[in-house]
């Protein structure tokens, strides 16, 4: 395996000496580690691609209300809300990162990416990036290769789940994943790239996972919306040449300690922030099982429950 | 660590809302399923921890039906197993346990039936969509599903377990775990073999031929 994607200036140096372009590395890694043909790992992209887009229309145009009814057709409501405070380009990103997500919260078919929490990200950035930019399939699945390589990083060096490392190892590592993908697109070079991911990670360390009466819904529907923006956001910064002035290996290593320092609260425990507020717990009780139809385990009868 | 792959990063494909509370639900119910050899007629699930106060909010019922009914983890029918369920006269009882201190946060037991057959297993979802079966019929048990596993019940008799291995062996399957119980009541004993690569017809017609052997199933990779 030639680049084991244990930290971006590996990667980096690779290309340099290889001339390869940056996405052609995570392709020989998945052919390596998985015995896959190149032609398979297009067709999984192109599958993933296609669920995605799917994703939205159907967040959409189908009755998007989850079981605890916290969720509640939110996209549908921005879409059809005749004011643009920033355009329709970014009406569009908001509603489709949201459309996706809300998806996911109502047991829809969706692409976990990097997690299902934040599978509203990647779809919104993404087919907004194409339609924007009218930009082929095939560069799309080249930006999405990049995006892989960027969370298998940050997966390595942090993590990329809520439970270990809050929100910002969630939604941080895709909004940056998104980051990589639309400078690649749009012509950035590689340092232009790792630029976005350390902004985006910046901006969105310590970000804590709080999720309302543990259900996967609020805020993380939201911060689907807000973390496509700052993918943007960094995106239009980095390509612009100006840097993040910290290496981004040190900036994912960071994200990791400041996870690792995080109180258990905050690690999708509900037992914090959002979740703990006086509204949340109030929610929390409504929507959570009642504890008279609980059964409380006992040792002596273990056998029976 | 183990080396993820870029379908893990940009994937998998799955039904919301997570995969600890769906994906991994609907994998133990196929288990039970892949058991049972059948899809049951009565069902009794039991959420231990952290799954008895919210099943119902993930839709974690409606996963582990789901997987009962055998669809696959992107199946959009997951959503409508417990309607599905209902049309097809499966009877389902689910319960809440709450400090089950023993067992993992996220513990589920599945005790599955049709007709006379029946089956009963504890499964943990680990997190990421992945499991482990902790137990199997009241027999300690440890696997995944990631891998090619059989499950046999044999008499208790000297040498069974080397022979066991050895008919695997000459099949050319590398045997990665195994994990052998006995229950105290009878002579009998369970094994439990995760092997890297599936196993040959004959030899399994082989394993079940013998006269020690009371019941061998074969599990594939649960995808
Ligand atoms: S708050 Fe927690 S559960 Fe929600 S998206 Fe963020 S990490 Fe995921």
């Amino acid at each position: 395996m030639r680049v084991t994607f244990e930290s971006f200036r590996e990667w980096k140096s690779y290309c340099e000496h290889s001339q390869e372009p940056i996405w052609k590395p995570v392709l020989s890694y998945e052919i390596e580690l998985r015995n896959r043909t190149e032609q398979q790992i297009w067709d999984g992209l192109a599958a993933a691609y296609c669920v995605m887009r799917d994703a939205i229309e159907k967040g959409l145009t189908e009755d998007m209300r989850s079981i605890s009814g916290m969720i509640n057709n939110g996209a549908k409501k921005i879409k059809n809300c005749h004011i643009a405070v920033l355009g329709d380009e970014f009406k569009k990103l908001i509603y489709r990162s949201i459309a996706a997500k809300e998806l996911n919260s109502c047991m829809g078919r969706i692409v976990a990416a990097p997690t299902a929490g934040a599978s509203g990200i990647l779809p919104g950035v993404l087919t907004t990036l194409q339609d924007l930019h009218h930009l082929d399939n095939s560069q799309i699945y080249e930006s999405m290769l990049v995006a892989a390589g960027i969370g298998l990083i940050i997966e390595q060096r942090a993590s990329i789940a809520g439970a270990v490392g809050g929100c910002q190892a969630e939604t941080g590592t895709a909004a940056a994943m998104g980051a990589g993908a639309i400078v690649y697109a749009l012509g950035g070079n590689i340092d232009q790239v790792f630029d976005s991911v350390a902004i985006t990670i910046m901006n969105m360390l310590g970000l804590i996972c709080d999720p309302i009466a543990g259900l996967v819904e609020v805020p993380c529907v939201k911060r689907n919306a807000s973390a496509s923006v700052i993918a943007f956001a960094s995106a239009q910064i980095a390509l612009a040449g100006d840097s993040s002035i910290i290496p981004v290996d040190e900036v994912i290593d960071v994200m990791g300690e400041v996870g690792q320092s995080m109180d258990t609260r905050y690690k999708e425990t509900a037992l914090g922030g959002l979740a703990a507020t006086p509204t949340g717990k109030k929610i929390a009780e409504k929507v959570l099982k009642n504890p008279s139809e609980i059964i409380n385990f006992d040792e002596t009868k273990s056998n029976e429950i | 660590m183990e080396k993820s792959s870029i379908f893990d990063m940009i994937g998998p494909i799955m039904i919301g809302p997570s995969s600890s509370h769906t994906a991994g639900v609907v994998r133990i119910g196929r288990v039970a399923r892949l058991l049972l050899r059948d899809t049951p007629d009565h069902v009794e699930v039991i959420f231990y921890n952290s799954f008895a106060t919210t099943y119902e909010g993930h839709g974690s019922d409606r996963a582990v039906i789901g997987g009962l009914l055998g669809f696959a983890n992107d199946d959009e029918r997951i959503r409508n197993a417990l309607d599905i369920a209902k049309k097809q006269n499966i009877q389902i009882h689910f319960k809440s346990v709450l400090q089950a201190s023993t067992l993992h946060p996220n513990s589920i037991k599945i005790k599955a039936s049709k007709g006379n057959k029946s089956v009963e297993i504890l499964g943990v979802s680990r997190g990421g969509g992945l499991i482990a079966i902790k137990e199997v019929d009241g027999f300690n048990a440890n696997f995944t599903g990631q891998l090619h596993t059989l499950v046999i019940l044999a008499l208790d008799v000297k040498g069974s377990i080397a022979f066991i291995a050895d008919v695997i062996a000459h099949d050319d399957c590398n045997i990665a775990t195994m994990t052998v119980s006995r229950s105290n009541k009878n002579e009998d004993a369970k094994l439990i073999i995760e092997m890297d690569s599936p196993i040959s017809e004959p030899a399994l017609s082989y394993l079940k031929s013998l006269k020690w052997v009371k019941e061998v199933i074969y599990l594939p990779e649960i995808g």
